[in-house]
């Protein structure tokens, strides 16, 4: 009994890296965009435009690289269209965040159905043209020792190279926040980019650094669902991951240790439920789908309410800079 | 109208009231057939796509044009139907269970309209319901999954959870149990709301989940989130089981079979008979024995089914047909006992 139950659990934290890797990568970028002062709802936009230039790119080239590539241009541009609007503009984040959101929503459908004919999908990319799970060194040898080898075996082995960029994202993001000139003068321009400005350092130039890093990372993240979990494009396939996503970071109350463990809790809920339907538990029985599918909102109510406590914002995000009046 | 009498009166009609008849009686040139595509899209490799391949065949073979709409929330199911009676539509060809409340009431609004429903019922004088007994064709591919496996687990992954999914599920539960008393069927749904329809990186969760649990073969009627499922069967190597249309074309290898439901034959019958002037309302059900349910045997997956699996699944249909195996439908009473 204790055998299967080890196995079950480290095969659905297996699968909670797996749903967690967009998760992780849109909540650093969100993170790199909000820490500089740019509130950045359209992480979903983003990610699903790059979606669409991935499983576009993918199938007509053949090359996982070219698309992730494109992937990521794409986002960086959304992203630079948004800096254009918030920073240069200085118009309603919010807003523009919307507004990618729902151009990104409409015309990927558009350009699927006008140029594959498939109702919005991409043709189905055959393994060449996408990233396929790696088999690191020394798994297999050490895939005997209980525990620690079955673990590494079966949660950290074995996935594709977006995944590993996903982790390392995280303590990069760390280093580069907390560790490097970028990284002060980034969340000094979150909490007041008047001082900022006053020793000689371009607020805007800054904030476009951030968002691009934040649409670079937003790139991969829709590259890894249309070409790494899946094997093509579908319509809205981002499905609501870059709402939770920036729920994750502000959970994580804008720091990316935090941020990481909020979105592997919410990969790990996701994987929970998935694995939980039908299998009988000892007294309840039978566990009904709709309450196992509910789990994850339940139980980020009742985090948020009783455990997370006071998130601070970046002092400065969602305001405009305005250099002199 | 007889053929004969509306032959002798065709000039008459045409000379004085061509504006009556278009309301009224159908002639064989002048029908505007529609049909409204339910949440996943006509491309949906799977049921809307049946449809489509019917009423493109129609298209083809007669030269008239059909208007169309894909819905894509649901509020737009009522819209959608009423739209195309206003236009003038005759006959309107809905799509799947979730528009037949929506026809129920559009249906009454146009009494002189024909509408055709497939895989509901609706019980008005100008309504024709298709339904099928998809619970004998899952019967079947569950006979062919308990047959390839080599673990004794079967999986199978629904869509939404409502009662016609888990018909597909019970059915396909029987015929593994049939094939082989000590299979063991897990059994999981995508979700509750329509787009589970559409989810093809939850149906490969899925999928990866039950393949972890010891699955070898796995069966969807799921949709398009189905294209995960199989996309996941072919990365893992293990066996895929289609639904609705012929989909053994998109991995060949590890497509065991598909579950086939013949929306396309009932599509394109729902326009034929609009045009010869056949059309009758009331309830159509087809199952094994009218050919509407079945399996689907190509050059895809003939490596797949052997000799043993192929003389099996005879010997069941015709059981099935003449009524010595019953297979027992989950919506008949909702439970999965039998």
């Amino acid at each position: 009994m204790d055998a299967i139950t080890l196995t079950t659990l480290l095969a659905t934290l297996d699968a909670t890296l797996r749903v967690s890797t967009p998760l992780i990568l849109c909540a650093m970028a969100g993170l790199f965009s909000e820490r500089s002062g740019i509130v950045d709802i359209s992480l979903e936009g983003k990610m699903l435009s790059a979606a669409f230039a991935a499983g576009t790119l993918a199938a007509i080239t053949g090359s996982p690289w070219v698309a992730l590539l494109g992937a990521i241009i794409v986002s960086i541009g959304l992203a630079l269209v948004h800096g254009f609007a918030c920073i240069t503009h200085r118009g309603d984040q919010v807003v523009s965040g919307l507004a990618i959101n729902v151009l990104a929503s409409g015309l990927t459908i558009v350009l699927g159905i006008a140029w594959f004919s498939q109702g919005g999908q991409t043709p189905a990319l055959a393994s060449e043209a996408r990233f396929m799970p790696l088999e690191l060194p020394l798994s297999s040898s050490i895939a005997n020792v209980p525990v620690i080898g079955q673990f590494f075996d079966t949660v950290i082995n074995g996935h594709n190279l977006l995944v590993y960029i996903a982790l390392l994202a995280v303590p990069a993001t760390w280093w580069v926040v907390y560790r490097t000139r970028f990284g002060l003068r980034l969340r000094a321009v979150g909490e007041n980019p008047l001082a900022v400005d006053t020793t000689g350092i371009s607020v805007s130039r800054l904030r476009y650094f951030s968002v691009m890093i934040c649409g670079a990372l937003c790139g991969v993240a829709g590259a890894y669902l249309a070409i790494a979990q899946n094997a093509a494009f579908s319509r809205e396939m981002t499905a609501g991951q870059g709402y939770i996503a920036l729920a994750a970071m502000i959970f994580g109350k804008w720091r990316p240790m935090p941020a990481l463990l909020a979105c592997l809790m919410f990969g790990f809920l996701d994987a929970v439920s998935i694995r939980l339907q039908g299998i009988v538990l000892p007294v309840i029985g039978e566990v009904p789908v709709q309450l196992i599918q509910a789990l994850p909102y339940i139980l980020t109510v009742v985090l948020l309410a009783g455990f997370i406590g006071r998130a601070i914002a970046p002092k400065a995000v969602g305001i405009p800079f305005t250099k002199e009046r | 109208m007889s053929s004969s009498l509306n032959k002798f009166l065709k000039p008459a009609i045409i000379g004085a009231v061509t504006a009556l008849v278009a309301a009224t009686t159908v002639n064989a040139a002048d029908i505007s057939p529609a049909v409204v595509f339910d949440m996943g899209g006509k491309f949906d490799k799977s049921f809307n796509q049946g449809v489509y391949d019917g009423v493109e065949k129609f298209k083809t073979e007669t030269g008239i044009e059909y208007r169309e709409f894909e819905v894509t929330n649901e509020t737009q199911r009522e819209q959608a139907l009423r739209r195309m009676a206003q236009r003038g539509a005759n006959p309107v060809l809905g799509v799947g269970f979730a528009q037949a409340p929506a026809m129920e009431k559009v249906a009454k609004e146009f009494p002189d309209t024909k509408f055709t429903i497939i895989d509901a019922v609706v019980d008005l004088p100008n309504v024709q319901s298709v339904v099928f007994k998809e619970h004998e064709g899952s019967f079947l591919v569950g006979v062919l999954a308990a047959m390839a496996s080599e673990s004794g687990k079967v999986g199978f992954v629904g869509g939404m959870d409502i009662p016609l999914i888990r018909r597909f599920a019970c059915g396909y539960e029987q015929g593994a149990k049939h094939a082989n008393a000590d299979a063991e069927v897990i059994q999981n749904m995508t979700g509750t709301t329509p787009a589970a329809w559409n989810d093809p990186g939850r149906g490969s969760e899925l999928s990866k989940g039950q393949f972890d649990r010891g699955v070898d073969v796995i069966y969807a009627a799921a949709g398009g989130t189905g294209v995960g499922v199989y996309q996941a069967a072919k990365d893992a190597g293990k066996l895929a089981i289609g639904v609705d249309s012929n989909q053994n074309y998109l991995h060949p290898g590890t497509m065991l079979t598909s579950m086939l439901k013949r929306v396309d034959v009932a599509a394109y019958n729902a326009f034929k008979q609009a045009m010869d002037d056949t059309w009758q309302s009331g309830i159509q059900v087809l199952g094994l024995a009218e050919a509407g349910v079945g399996w689907a045997l190509d050059e895809h997956n003939e490596g797949l089914v052997s000799a043993d699996m192929k003389s099996a699944i005879e010997a069941v249909s015709a059981k099935i047909v003449s009524g010595d195996v019953k297979v027992h439908d989950y919506t008949s009473d909702n439970t999965c006992s039998y």
